[in-house]
């Protein structure tokens, strides 16, 4: 890919403080190396509680590492300067605002940035519209089945046209058939301006369907990237399609084979606690 | 409709038993020496009954009540004012916080009640008194209910809106003070109970107006029906706030989900 990358980890550590203050510090990520080109859309697949999380958080800006340096298409991201302006995040939990209805959730970013309200308004009809939510902007977050949230989500994001976007396991919280569903939205939405993409999960089949590049974490703690894979599958993808295909299939053996032992080792240290 | 009834019934018994009970000579004392003590000590429903229609035709009841209600909205908004401000200040600055701990715990435990009189020397016995001492009661109940509902805000929410380019203004604007708000609104039947309990008390320990000093003076008369007759009107008047208070956070709290609805598509 041409140039400086949309975003680049480079060596990240993280260490955490024991709770109770006299056991050792707790390293979550180590070492960690990542590149994300501008366009590219890279998944981030590793064994449950690896600090998959606190790498995406580095990257947003709202977690400042232990050591390690986060660029931003070629910039320093320094935690005085607050977060990381020129991405957009989306949590694995709810993180939309109860209060407020879905369309001022919508524009919300709008609002912050201080555009005039009708103005915002036009451009959140139309974002509910592209996400298949057009007439239920009255609605409030707990009116809103899963999937709903997960869409409008996904708008309030993507209105501010992030470069890069963040996503920590968005979709984990989803049903299968709702989940692919969004997942073949999220592709046809990127697909219209290809941002950079940094997004984790815990399914190797969900990254790879929807990725151009998997990188796979080692085992907790001291969290690191441990193998690097490309997705050359045909774009454009239907999720639910792709995974009947034999490249795929190869895919699949190839980056399970380097995880295998990491989910292993995670699952014994868990057995252990 | 059926459950209507039946309370209305268990309402014309209360009253049917307080009258049998209390009418001179109707049913043979069995407790009191003399026929007309038990009317003296628990009043007359029929007399009571005269009493409050007296004071509605005549029209004398309604400047007590306005006072009455003045002192409640007074105190219960200041209040509110103050535990909501101090509540977000204190939830927000955790050094503060630490620093006025002890102190909050202890203004809290304290029986507010009796500063009463010392309210009565500071602000008189118009209504001020009782304001300040409707504030002191209300204030803790909101302030306690800000600082929980700002501390549990979800640091998701606040991760999300910092990176939706929230500043420390905005956030404090569209996450910490809705978040708050919605704790007040828990508590805002509580709060304005505790504010009509702070103005009737203070009425009642020194006032010249209010509902509280109908029921003082008629007390220094031994008029038990007047008494009464205070209290039932207190009593209706605090339904009718309380439903009031109902209807106003239904229309501001739509956005919260209600028990059993299902109105999700």
């Amino acid at each position: 890919m041409n140039g400086v990358p949309a975003l680049a980890l480079a060596d990240i550590t993280c260490r955490f403080a024991a709770r109770d203050g006299r056991s050792d510090a707790y390293t979550a990520v180590a070492n960690a190396t990542l590149e994300v080109a501008k366009g590219e859309f890279v998944s981030v697949v590793g064994p449950t509680g690896c600090g998959k999380s606190t790498l995406l958080n580095v990257a947003a800006g709202l977690l400042e590492p232990s050591s390690g340096t986060v660029e931003v298409f070629g910039e320093r991201l320094l935690s005085t300067e607050g977060v990381n302006r020129r991405a957009g995040y989306m949590f694995q939990a709810d993180a939309l605002m109860p209060w407020r209805s879905g369309i001022d959730n919508v524009i919300a970013g709008l609002e912050f940035r201080g555009m005039a309200r009708a103005e915002a308004l036009v451009q959140g009809e139309a974002w509910l519209r592209r996400v298949g939510l057009a007439g239920f902007g009255d609605r409030y977050p707990h009116q809103m089945s899963g999937g709903m949230r997960k869409r409008l989500a996904l708008a309030q994001t993507l209105i501010l046209s992030p470069d890069i976007l963040l996503m920590d396991e968005p979709f984990s919280a989803l049903d299968v058939q709702t989940r692919q569903l969004m997942e073949n939205e999220l592709l046809a939405l990127w697909a219209e301006d290809r941002k950079s993409v940094l997004f984790i999960t815990h399914d190797l089949e969900e990254a790879i369907a929807l990725s151009d590049r998997v990188v796979v974490l080692s085992a907790g703690p001291a969290t690191r990237p441990i193998g690097d894979f490309r997705v050359d599958l045909p774009r454009p993808r239907d999720v639910s399609e792709i995974r009947m295909t034999p490249a795929f299939a190869k895919l699949h053996r190839e980056i399970w084979g380097a995880m295998r032992e990491e989910v292993l080792k995670a699952y014994e240290a868990q057995k252990v606690l | 409709m059926r459950l209507r009834i039946l309370q209305i019934l268990v309402l014309v018994l209360l009253i049917a038993a307080w009258y049998l009970l209390t009418a001179p000579g109707l049913i043979p004392p069995f407790y009191f020496e003399q026929a007309n003590r038990a009317a003296f000590f628990f009043g007359e429903p029929q007399k009571v009954f005269w009493v409050i229609v007296e004071w509605f035709v005549s029209g004398e009841i309604f400047i007590h009540l306005a006072v009455t209600l003045l002192e409640t909205a007074l105190g219960f908004s200041i209040g509110a004012i103050f535990g909501l401000g101090i509540g977000l200040w204190l939830a927000l600055s955790p050094t503060a916080s630490a620093v006025m701990d002890p102190y909050i715990k202890g203004l809290n435990s304290m029986p507010r009640v009796v500063l009463a009189p010392i309210f009565a020397v500071w602000f008189g016995l118009g209504i001020w008194s009782k304001v300040a001492l409707g504030v002191t009661l209300v204030f803790f109940v909101v302030f306690f209910n800000v600082y929980q509902g700002v501390r549990e805000v979800s640091p998701n929410l606040i991760a999300s809106a910092r990176m939706l380019g929230a500043s420390r203004r905005q956030l404090l604007r569209s996450i910490y003070l809705p978040a708050a708000m919605s704790w007040v609104f828990a508590s805002l039947h509580n709060a304005v109970g505790l504010a009509f309990v702070g103005a009737v008390v203070g009425e009642y320990l020194g006032s010249a107006r209010g509902v509280g000093y109908l029921i003082l003076q008629a007390e220094g008369t031994f008029d038990i029906n007047t008494v009464f007759a205070g209290i039932l009107v207190l009593t209706a008047f605090a339904l009718a706030l309380d439903s009031a208070v109902g209807a106003v956070e239904r229309r501001l709290m739509t956005w919260q989900p209600r028990a059993g609805e299902t109105e999700k598509v």
